[in-house]
């Protein structure tokens, strides 16, 4: 591509001709985050500590010391997050490839299905009946998962009951189908994983974690504003902070939609 | 008799609200054995080792035998009053400002005659309890109580003084999540508190016990995550002018010590819940703690935290854990200093293995969340500052005046 091209894409975004869609969370303490059982490591929450706001501390400027863990938040999951994805090479945030942080996305709307059922789970026949409305999912695009659950108060949202959490994801054979039949470059959801809330007791557990890392793909999760996305066309930026042999990392998601 | 103290009514925001002054502080050395004493809620007296002969006021030498053995040992309570008198217009700010105020002359049943204050309800020649109490500056004084019990007696004007009895007073219990927190918002409910705000971090998280605790009437669920900042300072925003007494509840109990565990993300948890958490209560809290020291009857008057009593003494079992409590406790000590200009008194709860989750492995005896909940109010109906709350956490401080070395010994273990 030529420069001018490039440029003319700057201009359309600088005018509004290129619409850019911000899918990301405020970052803020009292986002919910990931519950595993008590015995196990706990992601840090995320804490903002004052050094100075333009007081004693620091008279003319206002900053913060930022504590989090690197899956709070809207936030990017790296292949070397999961034991499937640990051997493969530049498999994490630091080492991955840069381009591989800019691709389009496909958008499944599954809200109506999720607003009746909190255990909802996308299924190859869905998928495959979206296709055949918006055409074969590219190779090396997202695919991301519309469920509106980004618009529920948050106990809604994570949605714990004794019996673990109750949200939509992906059921096994779709994703392994996604990851080797139409060889997306990740998947990504409105939730606070990229599974689904049971997917503990799915097999292999955690199907999305389990088949996306092992194939050296990536997952996007607690995404907003989904329904601002057309089903098939919008670019997906989604660049994580270059922490070495990171995991993952919170992350400001942006997407640019075409005018038509 | 005492007329019970009526609810206060809402203030007028026309006046300034009046600022706390302070009785007089300074004491001796020897004095703050009076001061151990009131702290504990225990009735210390100086003894003569050599002829038995109990001495008051503190001093140096027996005055019968000229004796300089003279430890401090718990004395008989019971005495008569032989005279009273109040004092109309004192010259001390503190007792000007609450005169009349009563004072009178008591011979002890066990020898020394005491100046002490005076319950309302204590008559000249009828038989009285003396008690030490820790007082607005944080010093010991005497105080003496009829010997049996009188209607409304805990609501005396010069004995709430003394005291930080959560009745018609306003109550925060900063962890609402716990089985402790939960015990202490229905004890301090019953004890009379007008509201009880109950802070509750991640509300999007369910817990038990939370159907009762939000049903509850005059509860008040707030959000309150104290290992934030920002949700500290928030809270202190809407209410930090209305808490009169502050529950430190938090609790983060993990078992393990340095090798069997990897890593500090554990630890690192420990101290912001704990120790991070303190801070930011603290910070957010204390500066209108201490400057309502003295508004009305619903004044400020208390600060409360639940200490592991593996702060005194390391256990390695719960190794960490016992660091971050040390941690507390240190920091306490300081919190005291700092509330100290207000009145208000920092009681320290110490407890051993509570008969909760987190100690699910550890044998009896075991301290009940209730009993901890029920000496929290006791405690502050005392006017306490040290309170030692089951067998465990008796055992643990009596072995460690003994001998730490040996304690230190034992918990390895």
């Amino acid at each position: 591509m030529q420069s001018k091209n490039l440029l003319e894409l700057a201009g359309a975004i600088s005018s509004g001709a290129v619409r850019v869609v911000d899918l990301t969370f405020t970052l803020s303490p009292d986002f919910p985050v990931i519950v595993l059982p008590p015995e196990f490591g706990q992601a840090a929450p995320v804490r903002i500590q004052e050094i100075s706001r333009y007081d004693g501390r620091g008279p003319a400027w206002y900053w913060n010391n930022v504590t989090f863990g690197e899956h709070t938040g809207t936030h990017f999951d790296a292949p070397i997050h999961w034991f499937t994805g640990k051997d493969l090479p530049n498999n994490a945030v630091d080492t991955m490839p840069a381009k591989d942080m800019i691709a389009p996305a496909c958008v499944i709307d599954c809200s109506a299905e999720a607003a009746h059922d909190p255990d909802f789970v996308l299924t190859v026949p869905i998928v495959e009946a979206w296709e055949s409305k918006h055409g074969r999912i590219p190779a090396r695009q997202w695919v991301l998962l519309r469920t509106d659950w980004s618009k529920k108060g948050w106990r809604d949202y994570s949605n714990l009951r004794d019996d673990g959490a109750h949200t939509p994801g992906p059921n096994p054979a779709v994703i392994k189908w996604l990851v080797e039949e139409r060889g997306i470059i990740g998947f990504g959801t409105e939730t606070i994983g990229t599974d689904a809330g049971q997917a503990g007791h799915f097999e292999p557990p955690y199907p999305a974690h389990h088949f996306l890392h092992g194939a050296g793909r990536y997952g996007l999760q607690c995404l907003c504003n989904l329904d601002q996305l057309p089903a098939t066309g919008a670019v997906i930026v989604a660049s994580p902070l270059k922490i070495q042999n990171g995991s993952g990392s919170p992350l400001r998601v942006i997407a640019l939609v075409g005018s038509n | 008799m005492i007329d019970p103290i009526k609810p206060p009514r809402r203030k007028n925001p026309l006046l300034r609200t009046r600022l706390p002054a302070s009785p007089p502080r300074p004491r001796s050395r020897t004095s703050h054995g009076f001061t151990r004493a009131a702290a504990e809620g225990r009735f210390m007296l100086q003894r003569c080792e050599a002829c038995g002969a109990f001495a008051y006021p503190a001093r140096e030498a027996c005055p019968s035998c000229l004796s300089s053995a003279l430890a401090f040992a718990d004395a008989p309570r019971g005495g008569t009053l032989l005279a009273e008198t109040t004092a109309r217009v004192p010259s001390d700010v503190y007792f000007r400002e609450r005169a009349p105020w009563r004072i009178g002359l008591v011979k002890m049943d066990c020898g020394p005659t005491i100046v002490a204050h005076l319950h309302a309800d204590c008559a000249e020649d009828a038989p009285v309890r003396m008690s030490f109490q820790l007082d607005k500056s944080g010093q010991a004084v005497a105080f003496a109580r009829p010997e049996g019990e009188t209607p409304n007696m805990a609501d005396d004007r010069q004995w709430r003084e003394m005291t930080a009895d959560p009745k018609f007073r306003r109550v925060l219990v900063t962890n609402g999540r716990s089985v402790i927190g939960q015990e202490a918002v229905v004890a301090l409910k019953a004890a009379g508190a007008k509201t009880v705000f109950v802070g509750v971090a991640e509300p999007w998280r369910p817990f038990a016990g939370e159907d009762l605790l939000r049903r509850q009437e005059g509860v008040e669920v707030v959000a309150l995550d104290a290992a934030d900042e920002k949700s500290a300072a928030d809270l202190a925003a809407d209410i930090g002018g209305k808490v009169d007494i502050l529950v430190n509840t938090t609790e983060y109990v993990r078992a393990g010590g340095l090798l069997d565990r990897k890593g500090t993300s554990i630890a690192r948890d420990e101290i912001d819940q704990a120790y991070l958490g303190f801070i930011n209560l603290a910070q957010a809290f204390g500066p209108a703690m201490r400057m309502r020291g003295a508004d009305g009857v619903n004044n400020s008057v208390a600060w409360v935290n639940i200490l592991s009593v593996y702060a005194l003494a390391n256990w390695p079992a719960f190794g960490a854990y016992s660091a971050s409590q040390a941690a507390c406790l240190s920091l306490s000590h300081c919190l005291r200093a700092e509330l100290r200009p207000g009145g208000i008194k920092l009681m320290n709860l110490f407890t051993g293995p509570v008969d909760t989750e987190w100690f699910q492995t550890v044998p009896p005896p075991k301290v009940a969340p209730r009993a901890i909940a029920q000496a929290i109010v006791s405690g502050l109906k005392g006017g306490l500052e040290e309170m030692y709350v089951g067998d465990v956490a008796e055992e643990i401080r009596q072995r460690l005046a003994a001998n730490p070395k040996a304690l230190e010994r034992e918990l390895d273990k």
